[in-house]
């Protein structure tokens, strides 16, 4: 066992690296500067005027409207976004494997770039972004947020599915060539049952994801419980707001434990 | 398997074993789907049909090319520093709440509990609870928060940092008492039994152990911050996001010259998250 000496100690636990002294005068600096240029109101938050208004308006929370009528709305709503996450799943399952079957099958360094870049650009772009552009083109309603959820999933799943591909074992398709198998025998035969393993466990964990981002879709107008969300907000109709928040929390709570189940049954 | 020899003729051999299984499942797989088509009104066609396949054309021909105006860079250049700004000033805050509720929650720091397997009540009941308060804050989607204290705060960016902080609290605070609890505990309860005060446990027991994951977690939350920043300035809590919302909306309105204004601030939303999530894996490699 080494032995130091008590300066050796000493001189051991007092060096600071510089990186470290650098990293945390970063830190200050950036903390310093943001609340420099945002001049937060926090003290028009608390000041004594704007407590009633604010009070009026949390104090709809507290009471959470059970009327049947308006949570029958609200399962329509539900299944309207628990639809929208999966159909966008879906979809983003199948072109993101074909996206990621492309960029790797083909030999040719081009193809492979461009798909990447493709998938780069298609999973930066938030799914709220995409859903606030579709409607644009698309008019209101689930279909839009359905595309924009599934454009957005594509570059995340593809580029997941890139990777496992690359690494995959190779000696089921080698063997599989070697015996002079069609490229297509090698896709069915060799590449794709190694990846469904792969490909259903992201896919279920991206749908956990997507729950989430189509229950708040709505807020730019794309359908689901979103939609009721900002429609009840708008017009500080508070109470029934917070039944739509609870009917999203269980809707996510939901779909998190399918998820699980599911995961648990296929392995 | 296979009982009667009649299955060897060579037309059955190469018969699928579980066809039967495989059919069924699509079958179930297309009834599932059905209804949720028609529940998302899932017609891709009537984008191909020929007036709407022209409209759509127009669309995506209004992107190009991005508008490239010094005046126009300049200004989302401010906006893209104020998302940061958001983000920051948000963490910096949850950071404040988050750092106590952890302490107060892990169970190594409970000093009824040493020596037993069991807390007392009342120490029990307090973690119980906050885990509680934790658990709610965070289920409730960030982007809703941001929309409930824009009406309260108004417009801009106190409500992107109000909503940052809530919904980051919730987040920090859980992961932060599961990095302390991954500590060694023995060091921890050798501490305490000697009568060392609970923040002196922390700072020299489970922080020297976990100091480098828990900064690394930190700043990829920071990063998860800026994202979310950008998206919250949709709802109109300030930003790239605002900006975004705006020139989407015109467009929406008809105005035509607005399409590469926002393929602009596109371009700069994904440089921005691009060079955040650069940054942020140089510093958490740098680090380690």
């Amino acid at each position: 066992m080494n032995r130091f000496s008590l300066e050796e100690l000493e001189q051991k636990h007092s060096k600071i690296k510089p990186s470290i002294v650098w990293f945390g005068v970063g830190v200050i600096l950036l903390i310093i500067l943001s609340f420099i240029t945002l001049k937060l109101e926090i003290a028009a938050l608390i000041s004594s005027e704007n407590w009633k208004a604010v009070a009026d308006f949390l104090a709809g929370f507290a009471h959470p409207t059970f009327n049947t009528k308006f949570w029958s709305k609200i399962m329509h709503a539900s299944f309207e976004t628990l639809a929208m996450s999966i159909i966008g799943t879906l979809i983003a399952a199948i072109f993101g494997l074909a996206m990621a079957l492309t960029a790797t099958s083909n030999s040719s360094k081009l193809c492979y770039t461009c798909v990447r870049l493709i998938l780069n650009a298609l999973r930066s772009i938030p799914e709220l972004v995409w859903a606030a552009i579709l409607l644009v083109a698309l008019g209101l309603g689930p279909f839009p947020g359905t595309v924009a959820l599934a454009l957005h999933t594509t570059g995340v799943l593809g580029r997941l599915l890139t990777e496992s591909i690359e690494n995959l074992p190779a000696e089921p398709s080698r063997s599989l060539r070697l015996i002079g198998a069609s490229k297509n025998a090698i896709l069915l035969y060799a590449t794709l049952p190694l990846l469904l393993p792969q490909l259903t466990s992201y896919s279920l964990y991206r749908w956990e994801n997507n729950i989430r981002a189509a229950a708040v879709l709505g807020v730019v107008g794309a359908g689901g419980l979103g939609q009721m969300l900002y429609f009840h907000l708008s017009l500080f109709q508070t109470s029934q707001a917070c039944s739509v928040i609870i009917a999203m929390i269980i809707l996510v709570a939901l779909v998190d434990t399918m998820s699980h189940k599911i995961r648990q049954y296929l392995t | 398997m296979i009982k009667n020899h009649q299955n060897l003729k060579p037309e059955n051999l190469h018969r699928d074993p579980t066809w039967r299984h495989r059919v069924s499942i699509s079958l179930l797989i297309i009834l599932t789907i059905y209804p949720l088509l028609t529940a998302t009104q899932f017609k891709p066609w009537a984008l191909f049909d020929y007036q709407s396949a022209q409209a759509t054309w127009q669309f995506l021909a209004s992107f190009v090319p991005p508008k490239t105006s010094l005046e126009f860079l300049v200004e989302l250049a401010k906006a893209a520093w104020l998302t940061i700004a958001i983000a920051t000033c948000g963490m910096f805050m949850s950071l404040l709440l988050a750092i106590p509720l952890a302490l107060i929650i892990t169970n190594h720091f409970s000093i009824s509990s040493l020596g037993k397997s069991r807390m007392a009540y009342f120490p029990f009941w307090v973690r119980q609870f906050l885990r509680w308060v934790l658990v709610i804050l965070r289920s409730i989607p960030e982007l809703v928060f941001a929309l409930l204290i824009v009406r309260i705060v108004g417009l801009g960016p106190t409500a992107g940092v109000l909503a940052i902080m809530l919904a980051y609290t919730g987040m920090l605070a859980k992961v932060y008492a599961e990095i302390l609890e991954s500590s060694d505990r023995h060091c921890s309860n050798t501490l305490l039994k000697n009568g060392v005060s609970r923040l002196h446990t922390f700072l020299y027991s489970a922080l020297p152990q976990c100091g480098p994951e828990l900064v690394s977690y930190t700043i990829y939350r920071w990063e998860c911050a800026i994202r979310s920043a950008s998206v919250m300035g949709m709802v109109g809590a300030g930003g790239l996001g605002q900006y975004l919302d705006g020139s989407i909306k015109m467009m929406a309105g008809g105005a035509m010259s607005t399409g590469n204004e926002v393929s602009t601030i596109l371009l700069v939303f994904v440089l921005l998250v691009a060079c955040a999530d650069y940054v942020s894996s140089w510093l958490r490699k740098s680090l380690e």
